[in-house]
């Protein structure tokens, strides 16, 4: 999933302090698994800044809405109707859905209420951890299936380095050596043959290095 | 003026607990203040954060929630997780300028009639030192 943190609070209020209306949309998806932007983020988030605004003697207006996915434009255009009242839009999706938004209500100010992090995964209630970075070109199939990419602080293809020490990685005894995570992974699976192998130097153009990316799928794309 | 203040206080109770404790504190024929209204939930884990809030956002001056002695969760861990919501909704608190002392988590059993009824009395007595939830005069009518 793509994860998220609401962004602090101060930063919020700057954005809405000049409009009297808000309309505070959340999203069903990513950001509800890792509770930054879903429904119950959204009734919390509008909750706090009712009360920052009335204890400075100003009654906001916040209509809350969460929508199944704010990232697809049949979704938020379920938003029409209720967009026309209000002054400013406040939203609590990824960085994808706050720009889908931005793109369908061309005439009112739109902002982030989280800081967008990385695609994760949970490692335990509560606890998320980035796991891929969308490099284009999937490696896991030569790696045990654990990123050096995401995982790996160097992004060593050929690793590990001088830094691994019992398992750990160097910037901190709470990060796990990639490396040696498929290293284990291989030897346990019997298939050392692999680490053999030099990785080539990775072409990163199918990544973010070419430019924004797009998927045209032609049997699809109308 | 503070002495005419009488504090609205929401005591989100346990059924297991809290709440027969209530019970208990009224056959034994103990006091506790008015000010208290009790919400009978079925476990301290069912208070979510947006509960507390919105209780404040609506003028409670202050909120508990009481759930069972550590370890005897009906539920076996709900009381922990309503410790920790509780904790978290403080600092949530604290970050829009309302005090997070106005918001406790305690813990008893179904036979503490007597803790239930002290409790009572000392939450609505710390609630009336700290005076009225500060957005109490600005907050809108209730339709």
């Amino acid at each position: 999933m793509i994860t998220a943190e609401r962004k602090p609070l101060e930063e919020i209020i700057e954005y809405i302090r000049p409009f009297q209306k808000i309309l505070l949309i959340g999203c069903n998806e990513c950001v509800t698994v890792c509770s930054a932007g879903g429904r119950k983020e959204v009734g919390v988030l509008s909750s706090l800044l009712q009360m920052s605004f009335l204890k400075q003697g100003k009654n906001l207006q916040i209509r809350e809405h969460t929508l199944e996915r704010q990232c697809d434009p049949e979704y938020v255009e379920e938003l029409v109707s209720m967009v026309d009242g209000v002054d400013a839009i406040l939203s609590m999706a990824c960085g994808c859905g706050v720009q889908e938004i931005c793109r369908r209500f061309k005439n009112k100010p739109v902002f982030p209420a989280v800081n967008t992090k990385f695609m994760g995964a949970s490692e335990r209630q509560g606890v998320w951890a980035e796991r891929c970075q969308g490099c284009g070109n999937c490696l896991l199939g030569v790696t045990g299936g654990i990123c050096p990419i995401a995982r790996c602080s160097k992004q060593l293809m050929n690793g590990p380095c001088g830094g691994s020490t019992n398992g750990k990685c160097e910037i901190s005894p709470d990060v796990d050596c990639a490396w040696q995570l498929i290293w284990d992974r291989l030897k346990a699976l019997g298939m050392e043959d692999r680490y053999e192998e030099i990785i080539p130097a990775k072409d990163w153009r199918p990544g973010r290095a070419a430019g924004p990316r797009k998927i045209i799928r032609e049997d699809l794309a109308e | 003026m503070m002495e005419d203040f009488e504090p609205v206080i929401i005591a989100f109770c346990c059924h297991y607990c809290a709440y027969t404790a209530a019970d208990m504190a009224g056959s034994q024929r103990r006091c506790y203040p008015a000010n208290v209204r009790i919400i009978r939930v079925p476990c301290s884990g069912k208070v979510d954060v947006i509960h507390i809030l919105k209780a404040f956002e609506n003028g409670a001056d202050g909120v508990y929630v009481a759930g069972c002695l550590e370890g005897d969760c009906h539920f076996k861990n709900g009381n922990i997780r309503a410790a920790r919501r509780v904790a978290y909704a403080r600092k949530l608190m604290e970050s829009v300028g309302i005090e997070g002392e106005r918001l406790e988590m305690v813990n008893l059993s179904a036979g503490m009639g007597d803790r239930f009824a002290e409790i009572a009395g000392r939450i609505t007595e710390k609630i009336r030192k700290m005076g009225p939830n500060p957005i109490r005069n600005t907050i809108r009518p209730v339709a």
